[in-house]
Formats: C-alpha cells, structure tokens, sequence
C-alpha cells in the first residue's frame, strides 16, 4: 500500500480505535446510539457519494439497506461476517439493476422511481409472506457476544468495523480516477462523453457502491436490532438519508458522518423535550414519530438556503478563520 | 438508425475521410452530402454562416447525431463510435465556450482529459494499492506537463470558476490534448479572446503535431492557420481549397465572406 492509502489506513484505524475507546465510557444506551450511528454511517457516507459526487438522487437507499437486512436475517446464523459479506453483495446486485434504469433517468425521474423502490419492500415483505413474514418481520439470531465484553459494547465494535471499512474504500476511491471521473460526469455529461468517461457505467459504478454501502448498513441494522421489519425501512428512512448527507454536507464522507450522528440524536434529543411538555398521552404518541422528521425537513430546507454547505461547510469555514 | 459498415467507396486513405454524409433533424436537411478530408498533419477549418451546419459536422464526426446517409472513416475503417469512445480512437474534442467540470480543479480536469490512458482497476483504486498511487502520479506529472505547454500551469489548483475566460480556454485545450489526439477538433476556439490571445492560439495551433479540424468565425485566424478551408452554407460544401483560393473563390464571397472581401 502506498502513501494516499496508508494515510487513509491509519487515519481510519485512529478514528476506529478511538470509538472503541469510547465505548468503554459510554452506558449501554449510549453504546447502542453509537452503533446506530455507525451502521447509518456506512449508509450515508454511500449515498453522499452518489448524490454529492455523482450528482444522482436516490430516494430508494431505505430500500437497499433492506435487502441487506433481509439477508442477514434469512442467512443461518452461525459466520455473521460471511452473512453480513453475502447482504453486500445482494445490495449489490439490486443497486445494479436499480442504477442501470437510473443512469438513463435525469432529476425527478430519478427521483420517482428510486422512491418506487422504496414501496416495493413492503409489497414484497407482504406479498412473499411466508419468507418475510410481513409486517411482522423475521428475527436475528446474531452470534452472541464475547464473554469478556458487553453486548452492547460488542455491538457498537461491530458496527464501528463496518463503517470504519466503509470509510476507508470509499476515501480510497474519491481519491482515485473513479471519484475523478464521477465528479467530471456531474458536472458535464458531454464533456465528460468526450473525454473518453463512459457516462452510463460511471453512473452505473457510483450507484453500485454506493448501494454497497447502503446493504453493509443494512446489515448492521439487523445484527443490532436482532430483528427485521418493512416499517423500519420505511419512506421515512430514506428521506431521512437523504436529510442528513444534505444536512451534513454533502459530498463530504465528514459530513456523512454528522449527519449519521444527527440521525440518532436528534429524536432522542427531541423525545427529552416532548417529555418534558405537558401533553396528553395522546397528542404525546403522535408527536413522537412525527416530530423528528417534521424538524429535519425544516432543518433541510434551512441549511439549503443558509448553509449549502452543511455542517461540515460551517465547520471548515470555521476553522479557517481561527486561523 | 444503424447503417451496415459499408467500405469505403475509393480505397481506403489515412486521416478523417466524410462521403457524402446526410444529417436530417426532422424535416430540415442540417448536412447535405457533405464531403470532406482531414489528411494527417493537416489543419483543416469549417466556415459558413451561422446555421450552416458547422457544429453538426462536428457533432456526427462525434457521435452525437446519427447520420441519415453516407460513410465517415478514420484512417480507412469505418467510424461509427459513440461519444466516450472517440478518445481511444485519437480524436479529442473541445466545445463552444469552455465545459470544463466546475468542481474539479484545472490539474483535475486535465487529469480527466486522460482517461483512455487511466487502467487502474476498482479493486486496486478502492484499496489504494501502490499501482493506483503510481498511475495517479503520472496522470498528474502528464497533466502538470500539459499545463505547462499551455503556460497555464500556476492555475494548477484552482477552481475553473476563478479564473479568467482566456485561462480556461487554454485548460480545455490541455484537457483535450491530454488524451494525445491524433485528431483536434475545435469548436470555435477563438471565441470570447482578445487579439493578442488568438494571435497566440494560432501559434499554438501550428505548433501542434496531430490533425487539426477547426470551425471559427474568426477569419483572421483561419486564414493564419488553415492549411485548407471548407466552406458550409445551408448544410451544403459550396467550396473547398487553400484558404487564399477560398477567400478568392466569387461563390464563397458571396454566400458569406461578402464585405469583407470586397474591401
């Protein structure tokens, strides 16, 4: 491995190993939020490639994250690293088909029928009921942890190694001709024909890893909620991606990572201020699943205009002026 | 529509070769059995009239529209190659204005301009392996080299937005020699400069070791650099030869040159 790669790799390794330090700190609650966060991460960081730099948007990555939930959930239990390595690969296989109809379709088109995949996992959970079981979903039967470590704290290594894989290719990639020859296609679809970059396969590429992604987080979901459902692949849960790689910053693997973070804080912060109010138990039910994203829209639409560049923007900028 | 690769009609001859090649956009005829040679080393210029058809003689050579009838080749074989394809064929092109990718750096849109020559396979890029890592480093010294040629190389970290107009003309010029062509097309590389900065684009352009196939309105640079002229109106060759024959030729004064000539 040469210098670029070796940076990646010991700065990935750093980052990792001071998570896991950090899970030594943290509660088991905590250590739970910190796993979500990484298993989000491994989503986002995928989709704000595609969107970011490659300039497509998917509405469909809740969907693809289910197929590698699915997988897990349908493999035997036993080698979790090779189940968790067969729901990339089916993401995959699924974000190949989706970006083949993608890389022909421009905008909102694009929009529409990554969002139509998005209704197809309820449909199919449904309709092959007696695989999926439905609504009800199926249940995970990870490996149990280590005795030496707790399970939550082995659970949030666990999802801690995927991200932290996550990273570092996809670092490795932006550096390299493929995040060059994604961006030349965002920014200029002749020049970049022109240039000898086949538009379509590079579009086609920048979907599939990044649906790779999106099965790895997927993954991750199942082997931390020991449990598989359409609702938690829901619309919502790919509008709230697509919240927070914008929210974040788009384009930027940083704030793909803030915006994994905000993804499990900020409910979480909401939840203490809703329980805080008087409501009635009632109104308090309603709130609960609909106030968070009600707040991330309005987040949304303010850091476009405010901020384009996201959290991560603000925080560059910030820094440069300590300087 | 597809058309069976046809041999050419005469035997076959180095360089760009159009036979009689027909463009339709619906019911208006845009290219009229247009004919046309680029031998190798030659600079060869497009002029005509706005409307005459002048980009879509670019815009078949490219891929972009598919001819109704006729034969283009490139050094005797047929030339049927979509867009993203022309670059490994040697042909390299740039566009009216500047379409350089807003949000690469200049070095890295040079570095785009290299593609056809980029092999670093996705395992070895998504593992960064040494091989990745090397061929990056040459894309980048080529690209640097590039830049250098053009004079533009202290741009080499900028922003495209950032700089000047007759800077990023130079940058997509170097973008489109970094895939070392054996056939230029320009389209209209003048546009938008000054006179000192045409005065050494002509330089530039007879400095230039490929073949060149240029569509300008600027005749001061045509005539300086053009080894031969072709002339469009309304979708039809109304004329071919050195440019003094053109610019003598009654037909061509006429259709378009007109004033100019005359005074």
């Amino acid at each position: 491995m040469a210098r670029v790669g070796l940076r990646h790799l010991t700065v990935t390794i750093a980052g990792a190993s001071a998570l896991v330090g950090l899970t030594y700190l943290l509660d088991p609650f905590r250590n739970y939020q910190l796993a979500t966060a990484a298993a989000y991460l491994c989503a986002t960081a995928g989709l704000t490639l595609l969107i970011g730099l490659n300039g497509q948007v998917s509405l469909g990555h809740g969907a693809l994250m289910a197929t590698g939930a699915y997988t897990v959930a349908l493999l035997p239990s036993g080698m979790l690293l090779l189940s968790v390595a067969a729901a990339v690969l089916v993401a995959t296989l699924a974000g190949a088909v989706v970006g083949v109809a993608a890389a022909r379709l421009r905008g909102p088109y694009l929009a529409g029928v990554t969002l139509a995949v998005t209704m197809v996992v309820p449909a199919v959970t449904t309709m092959a009921d007696a695989v999926f079981h439905g609504d009800q979903g199926l249940s995970v039967a990870a490996p149990p942890a280590p005795l030496w470590v707790a399970p939550e704290r082995w659970q949030a290594w666990q999802a801690i190694a995927a991200a932290a894989v996550t990273l570092f290719v996809l670092a490795n990639l932006l550096r390299s001709r493929f995040g060059r020859e994604w961006r030349a296609v965002r920014d200029d679809e002749v020049a970049a024909q022109l240039a000898g970059i086949p538009v379509a396969r590079t579009q086609v590429l920048a979907f599939v890893v990044s649906a790779a992604c999106a099965g790895l987080g997927g993954a991750m979901f199942a082997v931390l909620a020991q449990s598989v459902s359409p609702s938690t692949f829901s619309l919502t849960l790919s509008l709230y991606l697509l919240l927070a790689v914008v929210v974040g910053g788009l384009g930027s693997l940083a704030g793909a990572a803030w915006g994994a973070l905000l993804l499990v804080l900020l409910p979480d912060a909401i939840h203490s201020v809703t329980d805080g109010l008087p409501l009635g138990p009632d109104l308090a039910q309603r709130l609960t699943g609909n106030l968070p994203l009600a707040v991330f829209g309005l987040t949304l639409v303010l850091v476009v205009l405010a901020v384009p560049g996201g959290l991560q923007g603000l925080l560059v900028r910030a820094v440069r002026r300590l300087r | 529509m597809e058309r069976p690769p046809s041999p050419e009609p005469s035997g076959p001859r180095a360089g760009l070769v159009l036979r009689s090649v027909t463009v339709r956009f619906g019911g208006l005829l845009a290219l009229d059995e247009v004919s046309l040679h680029v031998a190798p080393g030659a600079v060869v210029g497009v002029i005509g009239p706005n409307g005459a058809g002048k980009t879509t003689v670019f815009n078949v050579i490219c891929g972009f529209v598919r001819p109704a009838a006729g034969w283009l080749g490139l050094d005797g074989a047929p030339l049927t190659a979509r867009p993203h394809q022309l670059a490994g064929l040697g042909i390299a092109r740039t566009l009216q204005g500047v379409g350089l990718f807003e949000g690469l750096t200049v070095l890295e849109n040079v570095m785009a301009g290299a593609t056809v020559s980029a092999r670093t396979p996705f395992a070895a890029a998504a593992l960064a392996l040494p091989g990745s890592e090397r061929e990056e480093r040459r894309l980048r010294a080529e690209a640097l080299a590039r830049l250098d040629e053009l004079g533009v190389a202290a741009h080499a970290d900028r922003m495209p937005g950032t700089l000047p107009y007759p800077v990023r003309k130079r940058v997509a010029l170097a973008r489109a020699l970094a895939a070392n062509p054996r056939l230029l097309l320009l389209d209209e590389p003048a546009g938008g400069l000054g006179p000192e900065d045409v005065a050494e684009l002509a330089d530039l352009i007879r400095g230039l070791t490929c073949s060149v196939m240029l569509v300008e309105h600027h005749m001061d640079l045509v005539m300086a650099v053009c080894d031969e002229l072709v002339v469009l109106d309304f979708g039809r060759v109304i004329a071919t030869g050195t440019p003094d024959a053109v610019r003598d030729d009654p037909v061509v004064a006429e259709a378009y040159l007109g004033a100019e000539v005359t005074a």
